[in-house]
C-alpha cells in the first residue's frame, strides 16, 4: 500500500512553486498544464515541467502532470512529458471509460522500451462522468484513482459551490463507491478558501470519513492540514492495537471469538484495524509497530 | 545544423525565472545576459544557455536574457521555448 494523502497542485509555468514543490510535505505532486496556464504558454510550461522532472530532485513523493483534455491540448502535452517520466498522469474532463481508454493507448505508443508504465488518474467533474463513474474506475489497469472535480460539476449542474458542500454529497458518494468497487483510489476536491484552516480541517475529515484515499491542495499550506485529517489519530491506532491484540490472544486460546470492550472483533473490524495498523507503520506514527 | 528564423521570447521577469529573447545571429551564440547575480553564476548561465543551443543543432543565434535568479532547469527550459518558437526544433502545437 502506497501513501496517497495529500495532492498538490503547482503551477506549470512558475519556476519558483515548480521547484519548491516538494518542499510541503505533499504525497503526490501534480505540475498543471490544463488551468493555470494561459493557451499562448501551454507550449513554455510542457518545456519548464518536462525539466524539472528530469533535473529536481523530488525525494520519494509521486510526480504526476495534469494534461490539458484529450479534445484540447493533450497529444501535444504528452509528447514533451511522457519521456520525463511522471509517476502519473491526471486526465481533466473524463466523461466515459473510452476517453482513459484512449489515453492508455497514446500512452502505449510513447513509453520507451525501459520506461514503467506510467499510471492515470481521472478527473471526474461533470454529470456524464459522475454517471458513467463505475465503468470509468473499472476501464483500464492504468487507472489508479479517481478524482472528484467539485467546481467544473456543480457548474455544470447548476448548483451553488458552497463552504458546507451539501451540494456535492452525492457526488461525493458516488466517486468513493465507484473507486472502490474499482479496487483504486479515490481523492476529494479542492477546499478552495486558502485561508480557512478550520474549515478545511473539518472538510478533509469529512472527505475521510465518506471514504475518500486522499484529498487535494490547491495551496501549499493546505498540505499538513490534509495529510494530519488522513493520518489514523492516536485513538484509532489505539483501538486498532486493542483490536489486534485481542485477536491475537483468541488465537492463542483456540477461542473463535475475540472481542474489545465487551464488543465482538468481526471480521470487518479486524480488517479495518490492520488498515489502520498498516497506514501508521507506513507514516512512522507514535504507537505504530510492534509491541 | 539549425537557424533561427524570427526573433522569439520566453519566460518572464518574476523572480526564480529567466526572460529569454533569440534573434537570428551569425558567428556563434552571442550572449547578452542581465543578471542578480551574474558575478557569481554568469558563467555557468552562459554555459547553461550555450548548451541548450548547441542540444538543438543551433551554433549562431543571439540571445538576450534577463536573469531573475532561476535554476539551471529553468534557463533550459526557456532556452528551448524560445527556441522552437522561433522555428527551431519539432512543431508542438500550442
Amino acid at each position: 500500500m502506497e501513501v496517497r494523502r495529500s495532492i498538490l497542485f503547482v503551477p506549470g509555468n512558475n519556476p519558483g512553486m515548480v521547484q519548491t514543490a516538494g518542499l510541503f510535505g505533499a504525497d503526490v505532486l501534480v505540475f498543471d498544464l490544463e488551468d493555470a496556464v494561459a493557451p499562448s504558454e501551454k507550449d513554455a510550461a510542457r518545456d519548464l515541467v518536462s525539466m524539472a522532472l528530469a533535473e529536481v530532485d523530488y525525494g520519494r513523493v509521486d510526480k504526476c502532470v495534469r494534461l490539458n483534455s484529450l479534445d484540447t491540448f493533450c497529444q501535444a502535452d504528452l509528447e514533451v512529458i511522457v519521456p520525463s517520466c511522471p509517476d502519473l498522469l491526471m486526465l481533466p474532463k473524463v466523461h466515459r471509460a473510452q476517453d482513459i481508454v484512449e489515453l492508455a493507448g497514446l500512452l502505449d505508443g510513447l513509453e520507451g522500451p525501459y520506461q514503467g508504465k506510467i499510471g492515470i488518474l481521472a478527473i471526474i467533474e461533470s454529470p456524464q462522468g459522475l454517471a458513467e463513474a463505475y465503468d470509468i474506475a473499472r476501464s483500464h489497469e492504468r487507472l489508479m484513482g479517481l478524482l472528484m472535480g467539485a467546481e467544473d460539476y456543480t457548474a455544470m449542474v447548476g448548483s451553488l459551490r458552497t463552504k458546507a458542500g451539501h451540494e456535492i454529497a452525492v457526488a461525493r458518494s458516488l466517486v468513493v463507491n465507484a473507486a472502490a468497487a474499482a479496487g483504486i483510489e479515490s481523492f476529494d476536491a479542492v477546499f478552495t478558501d486558502v485561508n480557512d484552516e478550520e474549515g478545511l480541517a473539518a472538510d478533509s475529515l469529512l472527505a475521510k470519513n465518506l471514504g475518500f484515499t486522499g484529498k487535494a491542495a490547491i495551496n501549499p499550506r493546505q498540505v499538513k492540514t490534509i495529510n494530519d485529517a488522513f493520518n489514523p489519530s492516536p485513538g484509532e491506532i489505539a483501538y486498532a492495537r486493542l483490536v489486534l491484540k485481542s485477536l491475537r490472544q483468541a488465537e492463542r486460546e483456540g477461542s473463535g471469538v475475540a472481542s474489545v470492550g465487551g464488543k465482538m472483533v468481526d471480521a470487518p473490524v479486524a480488517k479495518r484495524a490492520e488498515k489502520v495498523m498498516e497506514l501508521a507503520e507506513k507514516l512512522g506514527l507514535p504507537g505504530a509497530g510492534d509491541e | 545544423m539549425k537557424s533561427v528564423l524570427k526573433a522569439a521570447q520566453a519566460g518572464t521577469l518574476e523572480s526564480n525565472d529567466v526572460m529569454i529573447i533569440v534573434e537570428p545571429g551569425e558567428n556563434g551564440i552571442n550572449l547578452d545576459l542581465e543578471s542578480i547575480v551574474k558575478k557569481q553564476y554568469g558563467a555557468a548561465i552562459a554555459a547553461t544557455i550555450a548548451d541548450a543551443a548547441k542540444a538543438l543543432g543551433v551554433t549562431d543565434v543571439n540571445v538576450k536574457a534577463i536573469d531573475r535568479g532561476a535554476l539551471p532547469y529553468a534557463i533550459r527550459a526557456r532556452m528551448v521555448t524560445a527556441l522552437e518558437r522561433a522555428g527551431i526544433g519539432p512543431e508542438r502545437g500550442a
